[in-house]
């Protein structure tokens, strides 16, 4: 029995508390990569009761994603944002959802993020990260971004931390674990990396 | 003396550009913040570091 959205809300506002919730509840965060970070970081923020979540990647589900992604088998070859929404939509029934199935790049970044209120950078390809970064710290000043780098492989959980470079600008991970130095991406290792970024975008919210 | 990444160096006078060219850096992979705001990539070759000036370089590694 699915529950209606006043039983919904009223359980968020219950844990929450009325003030913190109505800030989640109105916030809009966009999530740039759809993968390990990205998917764990919508989950985590759908159970929190964000209002919006604006889902961006222009790639499939792949078996090899299956590790550390929250996708489930019987959605490989499904594009990433349909498959994430339906996932969502099962946790949140309620959240608003827009997804854009696209790459983001210098010239489309402005109008897909002009909604947020926070962007999250989630993607995997370093010089990608750097590209949204500057991006939109350069055009979108007044926006805040959470931004992640370094969680490759099996080193201490206790490495990844969570690092407020500017006054709108946070950087999570150890900052150092290369995936080409490692052995790749585990998932309790990435899921940290996306919960801090998840935890940050809560605690942004809390001081608004 | 400029601080970079919490290091005093002696490259006040050079521009954002200059220093990165000098350092182990690659430019495709960095954020640059300069006493508090990012420098804007188009303007690392005219934004020239000086004394007292607080630099982080955030270089971006691969994984997500």
């Amino acid at each position: 029995m699915i529950p209606t959205n006043e039983e919904w809300k009223a359980a968020l506002e219950e844990r929450h508390g009325i003030e913190l919730q109505n800030n989640i509840s109105g916030a809009t965060v966009a999530i740039c990569g759809l993968g390990g970070l990205g998917s764990n970081i919508a989950i985590s923020l759908a159970r929190a009761g964000i209002g919006k979540l604006i889902l961006i990647d222009f790639d499939k589900v792949d078996i090899t994603n299956l590790h550390r992604q929250q996708y489930k088998a019987c959605q490989l070859g499904k594009y990433k944002t349909d498959a994430l929404k339906e996932n969502l939509l099962e946790i949140a029934p309620y959240l608003h959802i827009e997804t854009h199935t696209a790459r983001i790049t210098e010239t489309n970044i402005t109008e897909f993020l002009k909604d947020a209120d926070i962007i999250c950078e989630a993607f995997d390809v370093a010089e990608t990260k750097a590209m949204l970064v500057n991006e939109a710290l350069e055009k979108m000043p007044n926006k805040y971004l959470v931004a992640a780098s370094g969680m490759a492989g099996l080193g201490d959980a206790n490495l990844i931390k969570t690092r407020k470079i500017t006054s709108r600008f946070y950087l999570c991970g150890d900052e150092v674990s290369d995936i080409n130095d490692e052995i790749g991406l585990v998932s309790s290792r990435v899921m940290l990396c996306a919960a801090h970024q998840a935890h940050t975008v809560l605690q942004i919210l809390t001081q608004k | 003396m400029v601080k970079i990444n919490g290091e005093f160096l002696d490259v006040a006078g050079k521009t954002v550009a200059g220093y990165l060219s000098t350092s182990a850096y690659d430019a495709k992979r960095v954020a640059v913040e300069r006493n508090g705001y990012i420098v804007p990539k188009a303007k690392y070759s005219t934004t020239v570091l000086c004394d007292d000036d607080s630099v982080e370089v955030i270089s971006f590694v691969g994984g997500g």
